[in-house]
């Protein structure tokens, strides 16, 4: 028999109520077990209040709990097996009581569910596709507004819509070759035009997979953020910036410079746009091996961020310090770069003039990072990254947007068999080779959705085409 | 009732004399054992009841096979053929597929005297009532127990013939029914005698018997037709053969037109305005048809805005009058055939001699058969060609063969001849059936074949003479040859891949054919420009290989003698074709290979067949019930089970490392 999961499913901490959900055949028998008083028959999807024990059969058995019943029986559940929710209150002593309480309860094959797997369950029994299942994982992990948007975009299907619709245009043609390989003796295959317009149907095909591609980028940065890295002189002002976008004192600011001699971390959220922020140590030369290694470090986290802002003291005149900072970035493309210039409160010795001359294209504020200038500081970085990335055109509820590795992976790997596919044509190279290129294709793209190819083509030959023997 | 009762003993029987069971019969005589083939009729050894002719797409790869394994097929038909040609010869080498046209009649009589001839083997006209079988307790409920083993057969008269193993091919003679509009008829093909007791026992012995359809066309007398009207169909120039045994031969025969003309829309009207009345549409065939060969009715009520059908009038001999109608098989009422047909041009006067009828017939669910074609229900049974649910001659040919030689690997107690996807259409074939299984008579179609640059039919004899030596089916001068010819292609794609010719004289070569001025067209300044840069190209290409200028589109291996020395050595024409396509497509070709060694991990996991899919934790309900089924021989046979997700591979995948690691 099938095991039968269960597992707390709201967040942990203190919460109006909190569910523990059960799925498996022992469903309703985990329910006659724990409801003290469980109705005869029991209605699926119907909300049973009544007090949580460890044994309904036991007359003093202790109560853990009140909570409402609701059993839900295959496929009409979330999971597509019998299901059980115990909606109890939400402390997380009395929710992890009920559990236990389920899985002591004796039924067979009972076990805790391990992380993911009522999803896992939901995608195995038919009930999303793949890129549903995926989705509802980040949802689960979504830290912000817009990368919610886009998981729940695909959790609705959306993703899974688009890639059915480019997988029936290349369906199409799959059958196509397939008639013109296996019926030579067809009117079909004297057609001059067959090829012209399979290799249109595949440009087709090819540029749709493209336009998802290329939301890749976006889609990272919406799923893991912009990684900015933060550089400056030491005492620039660096921790401040980070503390003003994350709103506590996480980093140390002291005036001594050099303090921040390792890189660190932050995920932020910043007007629903997550940012990861990495302080770096300053760019100082240095003799000190504990500062050289930051410096490294330095260098790594440039090389594989989104942007870079960089922190210069407005109070006073740019020094050799400064003009290092500067030395170490002048090649650097500057569409992806940000200036702060700090402590306009006390003095504005340097100038946005000044630096716009050095980082011709670069992003320029002057604020002050302390005190009440932090959290308007935090607003103009958050606007200008909002206009770098263009992420305010972003319509998360209608476009697609790829934000998985995996989707990445696949459709790199499909859009290149479709290209291998037209060249091949194009150069008048067999057309099964050419075909075994799309049909490679067709299999990647199913794969994102969890979908196999199975005899479909051949279904498409027999109904679009009339084939006699 | 005893073994005493038993007239004869025989090592194998076979149940049918079709194109499977004589390859079957054929296969187990030569193999030594004291072999019976029973038919209905003697008229249906090796008949084609439906078009005459042999190969095809796919088919004609099949036919290769069988030959090189030892079948008898392809040494028949090269024997009869009155037309041969090869289709798709504008496409690359894996999809060329030779077809022949058969004289029906000579196919037959030569099939009869090679199997009178073939000791061992006795051919009996008689049907065959019933399978005995030992260990059959009927009121059992418990699946594992049922399995019960052959021991005989019952002929109609109550005579009884012991034999160790069975093939049973029946082709549409199984409790066969004739439909021909209102007009029924219990009758096999071609109006001959049914076995009509034979289906009830198996389905009483718990074989899981359905019902398929298929239909054959009207055939017409030879001289009541008008070839004017119709486009003349010729066979090829070159005649290729289908047997690896007379690569060497010429064929100097007066090669048979076939004509092709075309249905209109007065032919649709009559269809349409009588649908009715087709025994397809009035609902009195309940078996299930084939799509890719629908009767005409069926063609012209499912695409009702094509203009017109093609279709083919084809002679089924030299000394017949029979014109074969291929593409318009009927199930119409013969008053409404013949208004139909006298619509289509060259066929307005013609003389129907026998009318276009539909055929329904018992078969298996081949689900219930393992990889090696044994049944699971009757141990010692093989099973073959329709009665798995195919259709065609060639796939019956295939399955028989490979019945046969499994029959007899049994008794001899050696492992069955399974073959990969990745060796053999044969191997597609018996795959797709037993594993996938099928709902309509099951064709075979290169489309099917995902490893179809390895499966072509130039390179047959290299994919499978060796495995059909090692099963003692293939004969001493067919495998000298074979050693011969593998050699001489071996050793001339080495020689290629190393020799080179001066680099003048290289690029003087690719001048010459691949930047060549048309001589009877003026060329626009944008093909003179284009053909300028081709030139400047060539001129900067550094020295190549042979095998790499092979690799060229527009040079071939006949022209690399132009540039080549003595080194060269002489070869025959099937010679010259496997090296220029094993170089030339020998990126496309190792890519393919590359592909099978990355699934060939989950081909070598064996499963055992009494595996309790039940007790793996983590397979899904749908997964259990269909392994349980089915029961794969390896993982990578559960893969291709629909309904066994790869998340239900990776959980047999575990199961097996645990189960190894725990030994």
């Amino acid at each position: 028999m099938a095991d039968t999961i269960a597992a707390i499913s709201t967040a942990p901490g203190e919460g109006g109520i909190g569910i523990v959900r059960v799925s498996g055949p022992q469903s309703e028998a985990v329910m006659r077990r724990l409801m003290s008083v469980c109705p005869e028959e029991i209605e699926p999807r119907h909300a049973y209040f009544g007090r949580v024990v460890r044994d309904s059969s036991d007359p003093d058995a202790e109560v853990i709990d009140e909570a409402v019943f609701i059993y839900m029986q295959a496929p009409a559940s979330y999971t597509g097996e019998d299901m059980l929710e115990i909606q109890g209150h939400g402390s997380n002593v009395s929710l992890k009581a009920v559990l236990s309480a389920v899985l002591s309860s004796g039924v067979e094959n009972i076990r805790m569910a391990e992380p993911g797997e009522f999803t896992k369950l939901a995608f195995l029994n038919g009930k999303m596709d793949l890129s549903q299942a995926e989705a509802v994982i980040d949802i689960i992990k979504a830290k912000t507004d817009l990368s919610l948007g886009i998981a729940e975009g695909q959790r609705a299907g959306r993703l899974g819509d688009t890639i059915r619709d480019i997988r029936a245009t290349l369906l199409d043609v799959l059958a196509e070759m397939a008639v013109d390989i296996d019926y030579p003796d067809e009117d079909y295959g004297d057609d001059p035009e067959m090829y012209r317009n399979i290799i249109n149907d595949l440009r087709w095909v090819l540029s749709d997979i493209e336009d998802l591609l290329d939301t890749a980028p976006i889609g990272r940065i919406a799923r893991d953020g912009v990684r900015a890295v933060i550089v400056g002189k030491p005492n620039a002002g660096k921790s401040s910036l980070m503390n003003a976008i994350l709103g506590e004192g996480r980093v140390i600011v002291t005036d001594v410079p050099g303090t921040t001699r390792d890189t660190v971390e932050e995920s932020a959220s910043l007007s629903g746009v997550p940012i990861v922020l990495i302080d770096t140590a300053g760019l100082r030369e240095s003799d000190d091996k504990v500062e050289k290694i930051g410096i490294e470090r330095t260098e790594r986290a440039i090389a594989g961020a989104d942007m870079l802002i960089l922190v210069l003291d407005g109070s006073r005149d740019l020094d050799e310090e400064d003009e290092n900072v500067l030395k170490f970035i002048e090649n650097m493309s500057t569409d992806h770069m940000l200036v702060v210039i700090n402590k306009e409160d006390l003095g504005k010795s340097v100038t946005e003039e000044a630096v716009r001359a050095k980082l011709p294209g670069a992003r320029i504020i002057s604020t002050s990072l302390i005190g009440k200038g932090a959290v308007e500081a935090a607003s103009k970085i958050s606007e200008e990254i909002g206009e770098m990335f263009d992420l305010g055109n972003i319509n998360v509820h209608e476009s697609n947007i790829i934000t998985n590795e995996r989707h990445v992976h696949l459709l790199r790997k499909a859009a290149a068999d479709i290209d291998e596919a037209i060249s091949m044509l194009q150069n008048g190279e067999p057309v099964e080779v050419a075909e075994l290129s799309a049909h490679y294709a067709y299999e990647s793209l199913g794969m994102i959705i969890g979908e196999e190819a199975g005899e479909e083509i051949l279904d498409t030959v027999f109904s679009k085409f009339c084939l006699g023997k | 009732m005893g073994n005493n009762c038993f007239k004869e003993k025989y090592d194998v029987i076979v149940i049918g004399a079709g194109h499977a069971g004589c390859e079957a019969g054929l296969v187990c005589a030569r193999l030594g054992m004291k072999t019976a083939m029973f038919c209905t009729d003697i008229e249906s050894v090796a008949m084609m009841p439906c078009n005459p002719s042999i190969g095809g797409t796919g088919k004609g790869h099949l036919v290769r096979e069988v030959d090189a394994l030892g079948g008898e097929m392809g040494i028949n038909i090269d024997k009869t053929f009155i037309q041969s040609k090869m289709l798709n010869t504008s496409k690359g080498p894996a999809v060329h597929s030779l077809r022949a046209q058969a004289d029906k009649e000579k196919y037959h009589q030569e099939m009869l005297a090679t199997i009178r001839g073939q000791q061992d083997l006795d051919l009996i006209e008689d049907e065959i009532t019933e399978l005995l079988v030992d260990n059959f307790d009927k009121n059992t409920n418990d699946d594992k127990v049922k399995t019960c083993k052959i021991k005989g057969v019952r002929t109609s008269t109550g005579k009884e013939h012991a034999c160790d193993a069975a093939v049973i091919c029946t082709g549409t003679f199984l409790s066969g029914k004739i439909f021909i509009g209102d007009h029924i008829e219990v009758s096999g093909p071609s109006g001959l005698r049914p076995a009509t007791k034979l289906g009830d026992n198996l389905k009483e012995l718990g074989i899981p018997i359905r019902r398929f359809k298929t239909g054959t066309p009207a055939r017409m007398r030879r001289d009541t037709l008008d070839y004017d009207a119709m486009t003349e169909q010729l066979g090829d120039e070159k005649i290729v053969p289908f047997s690896f045994m007379n690569e060497d031969k010429t064929y100097d025969i007066d090669q048979i037109s076939c004509w092709l003309s075309y249905t209109n829309e007065t032919t649709h009207k009559i269809i349409l305005d009588n649908i009715e009345k087709s025994a397809m549409y009035s609902g009195n065939i309940v078996g299930v048809g084939p799509r890719y060969c629908p009767s005409i009715e069926d063609k012209v009520s499912r695409f009702r805005d094509r203009k017109r059908h093609q279709l083919f009038v084809e002679p089924e001999g030299l000394d017949t009058e029979l014109m074969y109608i291929q593409g318009m098989s009927s199930s119409l009422p013969e008053d409404v055939q013949h208004a139909f047909y006298a619509t289509i041009p060259g066929l307005e006067h013609a003389e129907i001699l026998s009318p276009a009828y539909a055929i329904e017939y018992d078969c298996a669910d081949p689900l219930s058969l393992r990889p090696s074609l044994e049944s699971k229900v009757v141990e010692g049974l093989f099973c073959a060609g329709q009665f798995n649910g195919s259709s065609g001659y060639e796939e019956a040919a295939a399955q028989g063969l490979i019945a046969g030689i499994n029959a007899v690997s049994k008794l001899k107690g050696r492992d069955p001849l399974i073959l990969r996807r990745d060796q053999a259409y044969i191997g597609v074939l018996i795959d797709d059936l037993v594993t996938k299984g099928t709902n309509e008579p099951y064709r075979i179609m290169t489309s099917r074949a995902e490893y179809r640059l390895l499966l072509r039919q130039d390179n047959a004899d290299r994919r499978l003479t060796e495995i059909g030596r090692s099963y003692g089916t293939v004969s001493d001068e067919r495998y000298e040859r074979y050693l011969k010819k593998k050699e001489a292609v071996d050793s001339e794609v080495k020689r290629l891949r190393k020799m080179k010719t001066d680099i003048d004289t290289f690029r003087e070569f690719l001048l010459r054919h691949e930047a060549v001025l048309p001589a009877d067209k003026d060329l626009t300044e944008e093909e003179l420009k284009t053909l300028e840069r081709k030139k400047k190209d060539i001129e900067e290409t550094a020295n190549q290989t042979f095998a790499d200028i092979l690799k060229r589109p527009a040079i071939s291996y006949e022209d690399l003698a132009e540039i080549d020395d003595d080194t060269r050595p002489a070869l025959s024409e099937n010679e010259k074709t496997e090296v220029e396509v094993m170089l030339k497509y020998d990126g496309y070709i190792q890519k393919q290979i590359n592909e099978v060694e990355k699934l060939r991990s989950l081909e070598d996991k064996k499963l055992s067949e009494k595996l309790d899919y039940d007790s793996i934790l983590g397979l899904r309900l749908e997964a259990r019930q269909k392994l349980s089924e089915i029961r794969p021989l390896t993982v990578g046979q559960a893969s291709r089970i629909s309904g066994v997700s790869p998340a239900d591979i990776n959980v047999l995948l575990v199961y097996l490392e645990k189960e190894m690691r725990s030994k």
